[in-house]
């Protein structure tokens, strides 16, 4: 199972990256993605209603075994989502750090990860069972 | 997890394999052990060996073996040969069921009934209520494996561990020794796909698995998890109780017709369902293809804003790339211009004739 450095870990099970630009790329887990399993409907945000207070429905995840929820790591404004995922649902399976990424966001915080964890506090986490 | 759920034979053989268990009828069970996908693909075009050793297994015995299996069971299983097998139901007074059952002929008056894991109490209770009197009945369950070799490699693997499997017809059964052992081998199966089931006592399970596991590897035949257990036997419209098949869900209505026997009056239930049949079943079981999402069990059916029925199973359909589900529908319904209600979000289904999937031959 792959635990990145370069992103903050929720206890949801979704990543988060900082950009240059100051904003958000949100996705969902290695773990996360393995307990779902195949992975084969994404329901994204409609781009005309993008703004989201933290905790709130972001997208909804559908495997053939079963559907989950994902919620918004973050309050903030979406501004891109991954439109690929509609034909290729199994990238998230595949790439869930890279291709599989979920949003693109513009956090209304000035720190959007604060109280977040680490590679090594994720891994931690997971490891006690999730 | 439960730490009560009961294990199989086959449990510690599952964890050596990475499986994911789940908890499933009460027992601890495999639901895959890479991907469900991968699993079904492996069935349909190769093979996969499945556990099934939570199902029950019930032998009866005797000259009125026979009486009690027609009083039973709703198919017409006088007229079955010594060696071969009948799907069936067995349902209550008012005609619900109350579990669907393989019936295996062994011997002229020796008869054994599979049945689903979470119904062996309820239906052992049953059985010995109405035929304990007449026959011996006996529950074989504890001590007897199922495992089920499904896929079209099935017959070349299966006919290197035991001599003639591969010239076993459909529904056909059969005693073999193996290892040393009474076991009984059986054409049949729940994917949609040829295939054997293997009855055998619990203690050769690991043994027996392992030799098909490696006998099966080079054709690419691999270990297989409930879950696309479900999945292929929801493609091939064979239905699973608890969804398309309950107390308040009569045969017919199922769309199993063809296992309720023309003199079904003699069969427990036999009076409601023939009433039934003569004036037509109040909801029929359809095949839908939804569009765009999955759904699944619970979610309504509409015809316009009225709510005509339930989806009883849905899922993602490997074979065809799509959704697909099955749906119990008021017969009166129109069949066109239906909907699913899929979390508060409509979404058009196109009815289909069932099963979506048939295999090539």
């Amino acid at each position: 199972m792959e635990f990145p450095d370069d992103v903050y870990y929720t206890t949801e099970h979704e990543w988060l990256r900082l950009e240059d630009d100051g904003l958000v790329v949100v996705g969902i887990t290695d773990y996360a993605q393995e307990q779902l399993g195949d992975i084969v409907f994404i329901q994204l945000p409609d781009l005309s209603d993008v703004v989201l207070s933290k905790d709130e429905q972001l997208a909804e995840i559908e495997s053939v075994k079963t559907v989950s929820e994902v919620y918004s790591p973050i309050s903030g404004k979406v501004v891109k989502v991954n439109n690929d995922l509609a034909d290729g649902p199994e990238v998230l399976n595949e790439d869930p750090y890279g291709y599989g990424w979920l949003v693109h966001m513009e956090p209304s915080d000035d720190d959007p990860t604060a109280g977040l964890m680490s590679a090594d506090e994720y891994r931690d986490l997971v490891s006690e069972g999730g | 997890m439960s730490g009560s759920a009961a294990r199989t034979p086959l449990y510690a053989t599952h964890l050596d394999a990475s499986a994911r268990m789940v908890e499933f009828s009460g027992w601890s069970m495999p639901l895959q052990y890479s991907s469900i996908v991968k699993e079904h693909n492996a069935v349909r075009t190769a093979g996969g060996v499945f556990d099934a050793s939570h199902m029950g297994e019930v032998e009866l015995r005797g000259p009125a073996a026979i009486d009690a299996c027609e009083q039973l069971f709703t198919s017409e299983l006088r007229k079955l040969r010594v060696g071969r097998a009948k799907y069936g139901l067995m349902c209550e007074p008012s005609g619900g069921v109350m579990d669907d059952v393989i019936v295996y002929r062994i011997e002229e008056q020796r008869y054994m009934v599979c049945l689903n894991a979470g119904n062996v109490e309820t239906d052992l209770a049953w059985i010995n209520e109405h035929a304990g009197s007449r026959c011996e009945v006996e529950d074989r369950s504890a001590d007897t494996a199922l495992i089920a070799l499904q896929g079209p490699a099935a017959a070349t693997v299966l006919g290197e561990l035991v001599d003639g499997a591969a010239n076993l017809s459909r529904f056909a059964c059969r005693e073999i020794i193996l290892e040393g052992e009474t076991a009984l081998l059986a054409r049949t199966g729940y994917t949609g796909e040829d295939g054997f089931e293997l009855f055998l006592p619990s203690a050769r399970a690991e043994g027996v698995w392992n030799a098909i596991a490696d006998a099966g590897r080079p054709l690419g035949v691999i270990p297989a998890g409930l879950g696309a257990r479900d999945t292929l036997r929801l493609e091939a419209g064979l239905p699973l109780y608890g969804h398309e098949l309950a107390l308040d869900i009569s045969p017919l209505e199922a769309g199993l017709g063809r296992f309720v026997r023309d003199d079904i009056k003699t069969a427990i239930g036999g009076e409601t369902l023939a009433a039934e049949r003569e004036r037509g079943p109040a909801r029929l079981l359809l095949g839908l293809l939804p569009d765009g999402a999955i759904a699944r069990q619970g979610h309504e059916v509409l015809a316009g804003d009225k709510v005509v029925g339930r989806v009883t199973s849905g899922t993602h359909s490997p074979s065809l790339g799509r959704p697909v589900a099955m749906a119990l529908v008021d017969a009166e319904s129109a069949t066109v211009g239906l909907s699913v209600d899929v979390r508060g979000r409509i979404k058009p289904a196109d009815v289909t004739a069932l099963p979506f999937y048939v295999r090539q031959r």
